[in-house]
């Protein structure tokens, strides 16, 4: 076993060998030599964070046909130091009427969940946080908490556009995680497993493939719980002023903003696991783990940028059209494409592998097709009601 | 139960690193308050009152049609793991679980409890 195979175990035992040498014990030694790794891992993203932060600034500038930051270091790449060195030596202003306790917790949780997401990011066969075999439900749990924190934040400002921000999310964390929650059940069918290795192992074809309509639901509800436009009501600027984070200032809000890009990304990784292989290319993972590590950045960014692509071109949702949305049109389309899913699951047991892809996909299309044939006759009838009963347009004789 | 370790040690972690970052500004950042500057923001005039009030009980149907089925995802997960070996019977016997909770969500929605009065 070399550096090169697997490096994290290389580097482990040798920094375990270090520790026993100084007198430690093994069980001592082992929960240090984890902790290294975890800072590591959790240093790196941070880093990570931070050039998030130009991405965010430059794409959207694309997208709006300007420059982005170009004045600070070569393409602006230090813009983003000059911000947090902005951040760091701004005063922090506390509402006096806020609840200090929750006011303070709430960004600090909300960085939080986010980093231990992580934990289950399979970064490349051997390199990952640790191996859980419930991974995708710690998945849904770790993402509440980030839900969490932006509820209390709302409450605890003591300020009315921060309540109704918070209380915006509710309920749009409550509706979206249920289709997101069926959707994470299609990787799982497909790959007998809730592990994430275990996911990314069984996709010889790309699930997004298996399943293009499970995969568009899955990022519709993603974007809806990571807060991003057209689901941004909880910040909605043009009639919440801020929303949750308006109270904040300094590194607090810094908090909340850094967490955010992280959380984006961190999805976009998701989807790429859960829908696009994760890590695996045409074989290129098993030449090194390093390349894998590459691969799954890249398609992580990939994912990112979809996100960002729906941000920066889509306009901001009514929060009652959004809701009807979810439990009208979402919900029972993810719970039909659960079943379609499963019922051909059991009827192409034992086919071969193009049959089955081939009956997953077009059972997909005509899910989606007969939803959007459904979705466009209803409401054409509540257009009909809403102007009234229009005249028959006689035909042509 | 090792694995779990390494969970425990990320939320450390992702404790630490916030907490640092947030008072490095606090060490670093000037503190200067006053009773304007510590007042709630209401586009510029004075606030009124105070926000914690009772607010719109939509929300609170919504977090209740959630409940059921976030708990029903505890059930469908273990039922999404072992299909492959189950096979069909174990399908039809989910079509009926989801079946149940579908009829649910079309009465609350007959009922008018998703429209937003």
């Amino acid at each position: 076993m070399s550096f090169w195979n697997d490096p994290l175990k290389v580097a482990a035992d040798w920094l375990e060998g270090v520790f026993m040498g100084w007198g430690m014990n093994s069980v001592l030694s082992h929960v240090l030599v984890a902790f290294l790794g975890v800072l590591l891992l959790i240093t790196v993203l941070m880093v990570l964070d931070i050039f998030l932060v130009w991405i965010e600034r430059k794409v959207v500038a694309r997208f709006q046909d300007r420059l982005g930051p170009n004045r600070v270091g070569p393409f602006g790449l230090i813009q983003p130091f000059a911000d947090i060195i902005k951040l760091i030596i701004k005063e922090d202003t506390t509402p006096g009427d806020a609840d200090k306790v929750v006011y303070n917790l709430a960004p600090i949780l909300s960085m939080m969940s986010v980093l231990i997401l992580w934990a289950v990011v399979p970064l490349a066969p051997v390199i990952l946080g640790t191996d859980l075999n419930v991974g995708v439900l710690y998945l849904i749990a770790a993402g509440a908490i980030g839900t969490l924190s932006i509820i209390m934040a709302g409450w605890a400002s003591n300020n009315k556009f921060a309540l109704i921000g918070g209380f915006r999310q509710v309920a749009v964390m409550v509706s979206f995680e249920i289709p997101m929650l069926t959707m994470l059940m299609i990787p799982t069918i497909f790959s007998g497993s809730m592990n994430m290795n275990a996911i990314i192992q069984s996709q010889n074809v790309w699930f997004f493939i298996i399943s293009p309509l499970g995969a568009l639901i899955f990022l519709i509800a993603a974007i809806a719980e990571l807060g991003r436009a057209p689901f941004d009501l909880a910040e909605g600027e043009s009639e919440l002023v801020s929303g949750f984070n308006i109270e904040y200032s300094g590194m607090k809000f810094g908090m909340f903003y850094a967490g955010e890009l992280l959380h984006a990304f961190t999805f976009g990784g998701f989807w790429a696991i859960l829908f696009f292989g994760g890590y695996r290319f045409f074989g290129l993972e098993q030449v090194s783990p390093f390349l894998a590590v590459l691969i799954m950045i890249l398609k992580a960014m990939v994912g990112y940028w979809v996100i960002m692509w729906v941000k920066y071109t889509m306009m901001r949702i009514r929060i009652d059209q959004m809701l009807s949305f979810n439990w009208k049109f979402l919900t029972p389309l993810a719970f039909v494409l659960l079943l379609v899913t499963a019922l051909m699951n059991a009827l192409l047991a034992g086919a071969p592998t193009w049959l089955y892809v081939l009956g997953m996909f077009l059972a997909n299309v005509v899910t989606g097709w007969i939803a959007l044939e459904l979705a466009r006759s209803a409401t054409r009838q509540e257009r009909e009601k809403l102007e009234g009963a229009k005249p028959v347009v006689e035909a042509h004789h | 139960m090792n694995e779990w370790i390494y969970v425990a040690l990320f939320i450390v972690v992702g404790l630490i690193i916030p907490i640092g970052a947030i008072a490095a500004g606090f060490i670093l950042g000037p503190k200067k308050p006053n009773p304007i500057k510590e007042s709630t923001y209401e586009c510029g005039v004075e606030p009124v009152g105070e926000a914690w009030i009772q607010f719109k009980a939509q929300y609170y149907i919504f977090a209740l049609v959630f409940l059921v089925f976030d708990v029903e995802a505890v059930f469908l997960f273990p039922w999404a793991v072992k299909l492959g070996q189950l096979g069909l019977y174990a399908v039809l016997e989910g079509i009926v679980f989801v079946t149940i909770l579908i009829v649910g969500l079309v009465y609350t929605w007959r009922k008018g409890m998703l429209e937003w009065a």
